[in-house]
């Protein structure tokens, strides 16, 4: 048998089922590898090993009497969640300290469905970045090049599944912040529809624009993972009461009602011109194209498409997800948590501990924010980029009409150095340009590698549906991973 | 987009910042080059167009109006930098 830690979470699964292995060794076998490998990825902010092993003895202790979906597998959540009885940083040093007296919905589903939460992972301050470097805890590496970023702003989670410390992760998608690391780092992530996972728990960054998504190394565990947190939650107003489709279960079985030869036979896929653009990696268009040719294959139609918005779905969301931020992040003053900056005057407390705690990019976007929501200036930026938002929105309800999927890249790179975009902001944007759109529309994405570039790194594609249906995203996702091999490359970036 | 020093006082003032100078001549720079970017939203004719504030789809039923217990006093305090006599303490407001 390989080693634990190799398994994907379906097969820690059936390991735990036939008694092949208890929790305890899974959890012993993630501790030890993530002791070994930390030092040169840094994926965790918080490490919970003491309360991990006791779970995993809870867990089998109880296995004789029946088997919840996730029973003894250790996760690992990205800091922005809360967790009960572990610190929340939200990879901020204005609220470093901070215990949170409640668990986010999303991460109490796991654990009632028998998941121990291992630890907290790496995140760009308030989820915002492409990187991880905003992080005021350190960067994050990427475990095919430790010089390079995993992406962000869920690039520890990223991370943390490439290299095989935990097979899932949950991390958070505002404006592609699962699914853009997921590519970087060469493992499956999928943001859910708007509304499917409630955000309860979850500190906000951009309240219209935030999800609740996951990673694996492939599409069957995270439709495992999206099945047990997705559906309506009475504590967030904004959770949808839309069932969690059944067909995701097929999924783990063999894709009944597929035909083997061609199990993709009548999906529609689109394939936007817009997406394919100058200045963006040649291996990245051509990986892309060569994974559109192999949905083909496996009996899929392709069409040419066209979203005409896309080249505004940039300004239209650093406008609104930085005017969301600045009102979220008032609540940030030195009076109910975090640490204070002491002042003789309760607005000196104010300017001084959110002056000094907060990072350089949260103070860039409260400042844009601001600007962008103040008096004189609401209708031509904030009105308008709302205005824009409906433009692109129904980009997407017009091509949903003609195709049921649409494909396209996840990034316009491969992993970067880390460095590489030091102070210029506008240059580290643009690594959202192709997910910015979706995360607008309120529509749900899927990324999973396709390939490598020339220098070993991973390439991700991007599928986008129509609202709620994962269930395409996963299935497809799926089949195309039956029949190609990219997302069982293991990283080599890091020293053993 | 030019951006003058006092309108960059007048945010950081709004957002609750204290900004050094320096931060002041950076962010002053970057907004600028940001907000340049952003204009091309100006280009397009909306006048037609009603604005999407939120893209939930379907119901949103609110929940149950019954009391329910919420989170104690002692647990939410214990977060603050400074509490007194179950209360948030912070320096004086008036004079």
């Amino acid at each position: 048998m390989p080693s634990l830690t190799e398994l994907s979470l379906k097969e820690m699964k059936t390991g735990l089922r036939d008694e092949q292995f208890s929790s305890r060794a899974l959890v012993e076998a993630a501790l030890e590898r993530i002791a070994q490998l930390e030092p040169s990825l840094h994926a965790f902010l918080y490490l919970a090993s003491e309360y991990a092993l006791k779970q995993a003895d809870d867990a089998d202790s109880v296995r004789a009497t029946g088997q919840s979906p996730l029973q003894g597998i250790p996760i690992a959540i990205k800091d922005v969640l809360t967790v009960k009885g572990m610190p929340a940083t939200a990879g901020s040093k204005i609220i470093e300290g901070f215990m949170p007296p409640y668990t986010a919905t999303a991460v109490k589903r796991l654990q009632e469905a028998g998941a121990i939460v291992i630890g907290k992972t790496n995140t760009d301050e308030f989820a915002m970045g492409s990187s991880t470097e905003n992080s005021a805890y350190g960067v994050t590496h990427n475990p095919w090049d430790v010089s390079r970023v995993p992406g962000g702003s869920s690039g520890g989670s990223a991370a943390a599944v490439a290299a095989r410390l935990v097979p899932a992760a949950l991390g958070t998608d505002t404006g592609g912040s699962v699914r853009q690391p997921a590519s970087f780092c060469g493992v499956t992530g999928l943001k859910p529809t708007y509304g499917r996972v409630s955000r309860y728990g979850l500190i906000a960054f951009g309240s219209s624009l935030d999800c609740v998504g996951a990673f694996g190394r492939n599409a069957e565990d995270v439709a495992i993972i999206f099945e047990v947190m997705a559906g309506r939650d009475p504590l967030d107003a904004t959770s949808a009461e839309v069932d969690v489709p059944s067909e995701l279960v097929s999924i783990r079985s063999t894709n009944t009602g597929y035909s083997t030869d061609a199990p993709l036979r009548g999906l529609r896929i689109g394939v936007p011109q817009e997406y394919f653009i100058e200045g963006m990696q040649v291996e990245v268009q051509e990986k892309t194209r060569a994974a559109i040719a192999q949905l083909e294959t496996l009996g899929a139609e392709v069409h040419e498409i066209s979203l005409p918005h896309t080249e505004y779905a940039l300004p239209v969301y650093y406008i609104l997800a930085p005017a969301e931020a600045s009102a979220n992040l008032a609540r940030f003053d030195g009076v109910r948590y975090g640490p204070r900056v002491e002042a003789d005057s309760l607005w000196d407390v104010f300017f001084k501990t959110r002056g000094e705690k907060f990072g350089s990019e949260v103070l860039r976007r409260i400042m844009l924010g601001t600007y962008a929501l103040s008096a004189g200036y609401y209708d031509a930026y904030y009105g308008q980029a709302q205005k824009v938002r409906t433009l692109i929105k129904r980009d997407f309800e017009t091509a949903f009409e003609g195709v049921d999927l649409i494909a396209c890249p996840s990034a316009p790179t491969t992993a970067f150095e880390i460095g590489a975009h030091k102070g210029d902001p506008l240059a580290m944007y643009l690594e959202d340009v192709f997910t910015l759109p979706a995360s607008l529309a309120g529509i749900p994405g899927i990324s999973f590698p396709v390939g490598f570039d020339n220098k070993g790194l991973p390439i991700g594609m991007q599928l986008l549906a129509p609202h709620f249906r994962e269930d395409v995203l996963l299935n497809t996702t799926h089949v195309y991973q039956q029949a190609t091999d990219w997302h069982k490359s293991h990283p080599k970036g890091y020293a053993l | 987009m030019p951006l003058s020093p006092q309108e960059v006082e007048h945010i950081a003032k709004l957002a609750r910042l204290q900004l050094t100078d320096e931060q002041k001549a950076r962010y002053r720079e970057q907004l600028e080059a940001i907000l340049e970017h952003v204009a091309k939203l100006q280009e397009l004719d909306t006048k037609d167009v009603s604005p999407t504030a939120s893209v939930s789809v379907g119901q949103m039923p609110l929940r149950e109006d019954e009391p329910r217990p919420s989170l104690s006093k002692d647990e939410l305090l214990k977060n603050a930098p400074k509490q007194d006599d179950g209360q948030f303490q912070i320096p004086p407001v008036f004079e």
